[in-house]
């Protein structure tokens, strides 16, 4: 036996160990694959024999090559054993190894709970620590719910290294497993105030993570983390709960305006820039949340701009990025005082870090008002031209239409202004946002009803300047602007001068170049544009243009009849049967114009994106119901629907068939051939006339290739530049008539009393260049004002939203009127197992001060308060703290106990009313110690399990629940939270369940889906009242 | 909250993962150089701060990094961290591994990436900060490195 331990050991001194591994990958550069897979060979080797180090080194390497990108969940189950061992050294590596590649999928997981339940109570501190970091990697709910009682337990050990890692992980196991977090919370909530500030900082941490998701439910921490604000020095704890009051404050203005002063001394006193950084932020958040009902805060705010500036004038790039972050926090609510700034964010344009670029264009953003916003946009176009590589050249372009369309194109006064902003736009090289340019341009063609003419001039401009966007195939993505250009010429087709030239332009043969949807748009317009052309030469006797227009749609279309795209094919071969008919009537003198407008007649309206989903459900409505009788499921299978149709479909086809003679086909077959003789596009099936193209050599044709790398002037076209100056212009000329106005007025109130100045020129006394009616996008009647269109009904933290204050079901309540509110909570103790643990928390509900309360328990054959040594067994026990007004504290009492009981306790309380007067009472409650307090989850394995059970030691009983439906997975999960039961195995439809009391009796559940529960115990009136409990659990539910 | 930390040196090679969300093999592979990407093209003189990638996270997260001479360190964060603390605790993880390897450099976290793992447990567990005090990091660390060894030797002592 020492002879194999010694073999065992001295192979493994030849094995390869992570070192020797890492090294001989570096040594196999050219062929590391290779070389890797002949170590995972040898790795699996190792991970078969017997000798726990030889595995553990296997797992170690197995760690390192996972970290190379190899999957290494075959070696899962290696992991778990390893994760076993005795030794820490071993379990280190195998917890490590756990934590780097479990996840919920893996299935062995299930045989770590065991394990894992074993190392958390294991006297070693480190051995508990490994446990809880690893477990925080890879929890799941089944762990989290196996688990959470013990780690509950961890959470007041005494080693604070322990504690510590206990609060951390609880947000884990929250997540995993919310019904955890009610019983959990005043425990947690106790842990803010530990003597060991790691232990206090978790806690904080924990908080602030639940808080940040359910702000509502933890405000009445908040006089609990003023005082900790207050009086924490430690800097990483105070950004946190600074942080936290940033996501309170906006739900409680009270607390805003009692924080600004603590916080505001802060900014002046600190020196540590992450602190000051985020009480900047909170201020910011407070004042915006103050915003409506606190006008007197601007010293706050000018504190903040001036701050603010401080870090984004420094050289720390870093300081310089927050800064611009938090500065957009004050432009939502505080606009004036940024736009002060105005100078240096724009200097932050120039800056050569891309981050800090981007975060100076959200600035400005928010910074445009109709006064400035022309001369931002002038100033972003500029960088536009100066701007390096497309990526951020493509966020300047999309943040100049952000800043343009916000709101509604609230701050734009001149559209013929942004219009001409857009064309220019379209001139940028290899731009990916063509389409983004184009909705833009429907948008306001659309929905600005007197820019229109001013549009379709541009739009025809653009499309007959078509080839200078395409003409270079890398910038084809600005292509997208001619789908607009085409729609808004044909659709407003009635302001075009020239229609004819329009037409002209958009029918030319590069148009089959376009991508297949634009075509398609250019083909339908084509269409309106020549119903406007009509229109025009109307009345005229004997139209020589109507009928040219006719000819040049006629000759031009057919190159569009054989677009290989079908929409493309469609449009154009319906469109142009249609002239040629139009024709033969124009040749007739008939006229037609009429009748072809009739076809484009009618206004689109724009329509709200969220329209549809708007629209309500008209009452009396069920779409669930079924609107036929479904067919009852005997009949589905047997009969095939299908052939209900099948049946009658052939006859119909057939006596349509007869009806067209042969006569009727041989004709038709002759003007097929008529049509196809004609038409010079026709491929013809004899080899003589396959050459089409032949006649003049096309590869003489010279080709002039346009270099486009510098931004053309389209002729024709005006700058927004000049938009610029003549607002300028107006703007004074306008300032210039209204002073006269207001002189005149003055002149006439001289007599009356004085009126102040107006002062600078305010934002609505800018009227806009053009009377413009925004046409607002259309909603269906009766639609819903909703604001939860954008939440995401998968996230998890929503199941952790929790009212913490409401009553908690899970403990027990006590309230005595006006005075004290009491809330305990029984659990076994692990440490001691003849005693339970009760923890009272105690919230004083009067308006005095509670002092010197003391618990008088009357000691029962079955249950004795534990008092300190030397009491007598009457004594009672002093509640070692006094309790303010709104207050509340805990307390643990420790009851050694034998069996299930009711114990009384009593109160003496002294009220102090107030210095001198104080009042004594008396209150009597019952704590009620129900028989799962006494239930320890035990951990028990299936084989241990059947043999008990076959001892035959255990007399059993059942029970049935009734209306209970829930799945079957929240059931067990209920009973092993609230009952202190652990699942043994769990087999298809039922389950078997086992727990142990503190006196050792055993007690055994095997639940079925059926919700009937089998129950067997060696205490037959524990068994009794153990099925009572559950029952009850259940139908609170 | 942390859902990922990284280190990779100048080439993009990884020295040390941790993530604190599940991501498949490839994935992580896929994030690791996808960041580098990021980061490696970025000046030493321009900020820490970087909106995150296309693959991790999405408009909540940032990615926070230094660079020291080889190494890149990057951590993935939430909007619950302070951006400046987290640098703050980048820097206290890179002074502990020097008080923990003497001097470190490149080839210590080469050659004892458990070891660097061991360390980061003790200061981020779970996406979420542990401790930020370097003295007891370091003590917490040899405290169960002596374990180790004592265990080590207890283990050659039966053969002896």
């Amino acid at each position: 036996m020492a002879l194999k331990i010694v073999k065992g050991s001295i192979d493994r001194m030849f094995d390869k160990n992570l070192q020797d591994l890492v090294r001989g990958i570096r040594n196999h550069k050219d062929d590391e694959a290779k070389y890797i897979s002949t170590c995972i060979d040898e790795i699996k080797q190792e991970l078969k024999q017997d000798n726990i180090a030889v595995k553990a080194n296997a797992v170690c390497k197995l760690t390192y090559l996972q970290m190379l990108g190899y999957d290494v969940s075959w070696a899962a189950f290696n992991i778990v054993e390893v994760m076993s061992s005795s030794k820490f050294t071993y379990k280190r590596i195998g917890y490590l190894a756990a934590s780097q590649c479990f996840h919920e999928g893996t299935d062995v997981i299930m045989l770590t709970t065991n394990q894992i339940r074993k190392d958390l109570s294991s006297p070693n501190q480190y051995d508990t620590g490994v446990a809880l970091t690893g477990l925080s990697c890879f929890v799941t709910p089944d762990l989290a719910r196996d688990l959470a009682n013990d780690i509950m337990t961890l959470m007041s050990h005494t080693k604070p290294y322990i504690r510590k890692k206990a609060v951390l992980i609880m947000y884990k196991v929250f997540l995993k497993y919310p019904e955890s977090l009610r019983p959990a919370f005043p425990r947690l909530k106790e842990k803010l105030e530990d003597p060991d500030p790691g232990v206090q900082s978790a806690a904080v941490n924990v908080i602030c993570e639940l808080a940040r998701r359910n702000p509502k439910n933890y405000l009445s921490l908040a006089p609990l983390f003023f005082k900790l604000m207050t009086s924490s020095t430690n800097n990483w704890v105070l950004i946190k709960i600074i942080k936290l009051f940033g996501a309170l404050t906006p739900l409680e203005p009270r607390l805003g305006k009692k924080l600004i002063e603590p916080l505001t001394n802060l900014i002046h006193s600190t020196s540590a820039m992450s602190l000051l950084y985020e009480c900047v932020n909170t201020v910011i958040a407070v004042l915006i949340s103050l915003s409506s009902g606190m006008p007197n805060h601007s010293a706050s705010i000018q504190l903040c701009v001036q701050k603010l500036r401080i870090l984004i004038e420094d050289s720390d790039q870093n300081l310089k990025y927050l800064g611009l972050l938090a500065m957009s926090k004050i432009l939502k609510t505080h606009p004036k005082s940024v736009q002060s700034h105005k100078d240096l964010i724009l200097q932050c344009l120039d800056d050569k870090d891309e981050s800090i670029r981007l975060r100076a264009l959200d600035l400005l953003y928010g910074m445009v008002s109709k006064k400035n916003l022309m001369e931002i946009v002038k100033k972003l176009m500029l960088h536009v031209d100066k701007a390096e590589g497309t990526t951020y050249r493509d966020e300047l372009l999309t943040k100049i239409i952000d800043i343009c369309s916000q709101s509604n194109f609230q701050y734009i006064t001149n559209f013929e202004w942004y219009i001409s902003i857009l064309v220019e736009l379209t001139r940028l090289e290899g731009t990916r946002h063509g389409h983004l340019i184009a909705s833009q341009m429907l948008d306001v063609a659309i929905r600005v009803k007197a820019i229109r003419g001013f549009a379709v001039a541009q739009m025809a401009t653009l499309l007959d300047n078509a080839h200078l966007l395409t003409g270079n195939t890398q910038r084809n993505g600005i292509c997208e602007v001619l789908y607009a250009a085409a729609w808004i010429c044909g659709e407003f087709s009635e302001h075009l001068e020239d229609p004819m030239q329009t037409l002209e332009a958009m029918l030319r043969p590069k148009v089959a170049t376009l991508p297949g949807h634009i075509q398609a748009v250019y083909v339908q317009n084509a269409a309106k544009l020549f119903a406007t052309v009509l229109r025009k030469h109307d009345g005229e006797t004997e139209s020589q243009a109507a009928q040219e227009t006719s000819q040049l749609l006629i000759d031009r279309l057919p190159l569009f009849v054989q677009s290989a795209n079908l929409e493309v094919q469609e449009r154009a071969s319906c469109i142009l049967q249609l002239v040629k008919y139009i024709q033969k009537l124009q040749q007739k003198n008939v006229e037609v114009a009429e009748e072809v407008t009739a076809l484009f007649a009618g206004e689109l309206n724009p329509v709200a994106p969220k329209a549809q989903k708007k629209v309500p459900i008209p009452e009396g409505l069920d779409l669930d119901a079924w609107i036929n009788e479904p067919p009852s499921e005997s009949e589905s299978e047997d009969e095939k629907p299908k052939a209900v149709f099948a049946k009658e479909e052939p006859k119909h086809s057939r006596s349509r068939h007869t009806e067209v003679d042969e006569k009727e086909l041989a004709r038709r077959r002759e003007v097929r051939k008529q049509e196809q003789a004609n038409n010079p596009f026709y491929i013809k099936a004899s080899p003589s006339s396959q050459k089409v193209y032949d006649a003049p050599g096309v590869e003489h044709i010279p080709v002039v290739q346009i270099d486009l790398s510098v931004p053309l002037k389209v002729p024709g076209m005006p700058m927004s530049d000049q938009y610029l100056k003549l607002e300028v212009e107006r703007r004074q000329k306008e300032k210039a008539e209204r002073k006269k106005k207001e002189k005149k007025k003055k002149r006439e109130k001289r007599g009356k009393e004085r009126k102040a100045d107006s002062g600078p020129e305010s934002e609505e006394d800018i009227t806009p260049a053009h009377q413009v009616d925004i046409v607002t996008e259309e909603m269906p009647e009766n639609a819903l004002p909703s604001d939860d269109d954008d939440k995401d009904p998968n996230d998890p933290h929503k199941a952790l939203d929790i009212d913490l204050d409401k009553y908690v079901p899970y403990c027990r309540h006590l309230q005595f009127i006006h005075v004290l509110h009491i809330v305990y909570d029984i659990q076994g103790n692990h440490q001691d197992e003849s005693k339970v643990v009760v923890s009272v928390i105690f919230e004083n509900k009067s308006d005095s001060f509670l002092k010197s309360m003391e618990f008088n328990v009357l000691d029962s054959l079955n249950s004795k308060l534990q008092r300190p040594e030397g009491a007598g067994a009457h004594d009672s026990l002093t509640v070692p703290f006094q309790l303010p007004p709104g207050q509340d504290t805990h307390a643990f009492l420790f009851v050694s106990s034998v069996s299930v009981s009711i114990v009384a306790v009593c109160i003496d309380c002294f009220l102090m009313q107030s210095d001198e007067s104080s009042t004594h009472e008396k209150l009597d409650f019952k704590l009620h110690f129900t028989c799962t307090s006494y239930l320890i989850t035990t951990p028990c394995y299936s084989d241990a399990y059947a043999k008990l059970l076959e001892s035959g030691d255990l007399k059993g009983s059942s029970l049935r629940l009734e209306g209970i439906n829930m799945p079957f997975h929240h059931l067990l999960a209920r009973i092993c939270f609230h009952h202190h039961f652990s699942v043994v195995e769990r087999i298809d439809s039922c389950a078997s369940m086992y727990s142990r009391s503190i006196q050792g009796h055993h007690v055994c559940l095997l639940v079925k889906t059926t919700v009937s529960i089998d129950a067997k115990c060696d205490e037959p009136s524990l068994l009794g009242n153990v099925l009572d409990e559950i029952k009850q659990t259940f139908s609170k539910c | 909250m942390i859902k990922a930390i990284l280190i990779f040196n100048n080439h993009g090679k990884p020295r040390l993962i941790r993530f604190y969300q599940y991501f498949a093999e490839d994935m992580q592979q896929q994030i690791i150089r996808e960041t580098f990407h990021l980061v490696s093209k970025r000046d030493d003189n321009v900020c820490n701060f970087l909106e995150g990638g296309s693959l991790i996270g999405g408009s909540d997260y940032k990615l926070i990094y230094r660079h020291y001479a080889t190494l890149y360190f990057v951590f993935c964060v939430d909007s619950s961290e302070s951006e400046l603390g987290i640098l703050d605790l980048i820097q206290v993880f890179v002074e502990t591994l020097d008080k923990c390897f003497e001097n470190v450099c490149e080839l210590d976290l080469i050659f004892h990436m458990d070891k660097v793992h061991y360390i980061l447990q003790e200061v981020v567990m779970g996406g979420m900060v542990l401790e930020t005090n370097m003295n007891e990091i370091v003590a917490q660390v040899e405290l169960q490195n002596r374990m180790e060894k004592s265990e080590v030797r207890t283990f050659l002592n039966s053969f002896l």
